[in-house]
């Protein structure tokens, strides 16, 4: 089967973002796909290459970052969303003349059109947090 | 870009309108959804009916006005439209000018709608 994921809450407060990574390594575990995991609104911090966690805790982003390489699936942060929070990749921190890209490589930034073709091209979706 | 196949997408919407950036959010997937041609319906319930309050205005809070989006809704051909009908009471919105498009529906209607959509997105 396959499944995409919407990850609408901050790896910063609350269980959303790690339930939904949990979830999708399950997913895999069990030989189902994983077409796209689409990060909107506080969500899109997962992306966030700047963000540093005391070292006896999980880091949410770099958790994300792993799974994303190990099973080739695609991590796509909503655009509108990314920008107002400060992520931003390369092309966008040179458009927007700030200093640095501020997301992890292992992620994409993108529109939300991509969260409508996830949901036209996979058998579930499903909400984290919100 | 868009693959070929379609699946009817319901968005719940359950944020005040001025409460969390959700409320927002959660409206641009419908909207998105319709300008990409899906079958989408938007549901809201609890809190989130008060997005349906006629005559926001926003101006002195300095954030772009939720219902002002709402209206342009017909303008996308997004007319599937409902609400939880005990949260419009519960929020004494039921004798409101509410959107034409509006269709109150009690919890087994709901439980129907829920059942009809390929996809829901909770926000």
């Amino acid at each position: 089967m396959i499944y995409s994921l919407l990850v609408l809450s901050s790896p910063c407060s609350g269980q959303g973002s790690a339930t939904a990574l949990r979830f999708a390594r399950a997913v895999v575990d069990r030989g189902h796909q994983i077409r796209r995991v689409f990060f909107m609104d506080e969500g899109t911090l997962s992306g966030g290459s700047s963000i540093v966690t005391p070292q006896d805790e999980i880091n949410q982003v770099q958790q994300w970052a792993k799974f994303g390489a190990q099973s080739k699936t695609e991590l796509i942060l909503c655009v509108s969303s990314a920008l107002r929070r400060g992520l931003l990749d390369a092309s966008e921190a040179d458009r927007y003349e700030k200093t640095a890209a501020t997301i992890h490589p292992a992620f994409e930034i993108s529109g939300m059109g991509q969260l409508i073709d996830a949901s036209a091209s996979s058998d579930r979706l499903l909400t984290f947090g919100g | 870009m868009p693959s070929p196949e379609s699946k009817s997408l319901l968005v719940v919407v359950r944020h005040a309108p001025y409460g969390s950036s959700l409320a927002r959010t959660s409206l641009e997937v419908a909207l998105t959804a319709a300008t990409y041609e899906q079958e989408v319906g938007v549901l809201f319930m609890g809190e989130g009916v008060l997005q349906l309050l006629p005559e926001q205005d926003s101006t002195q809070i300095g954030v772009k006005n939720i219902g002002k989006l709402i209206a342009s809704f017909p303008l996308y051909d997004l007319d599937s439209l409902f609400v939880d009908e005990d949260a419009l009471l519960r929020h004494g919105l039921d004798d409101k000018n509410l959107p034409q498009d509006l269709r109150p529906l009690g919890t087994t209607a709901i439980q129907q709608l829920l059942r009809k959509y390929d996809h829901i997105l909770g926000f």
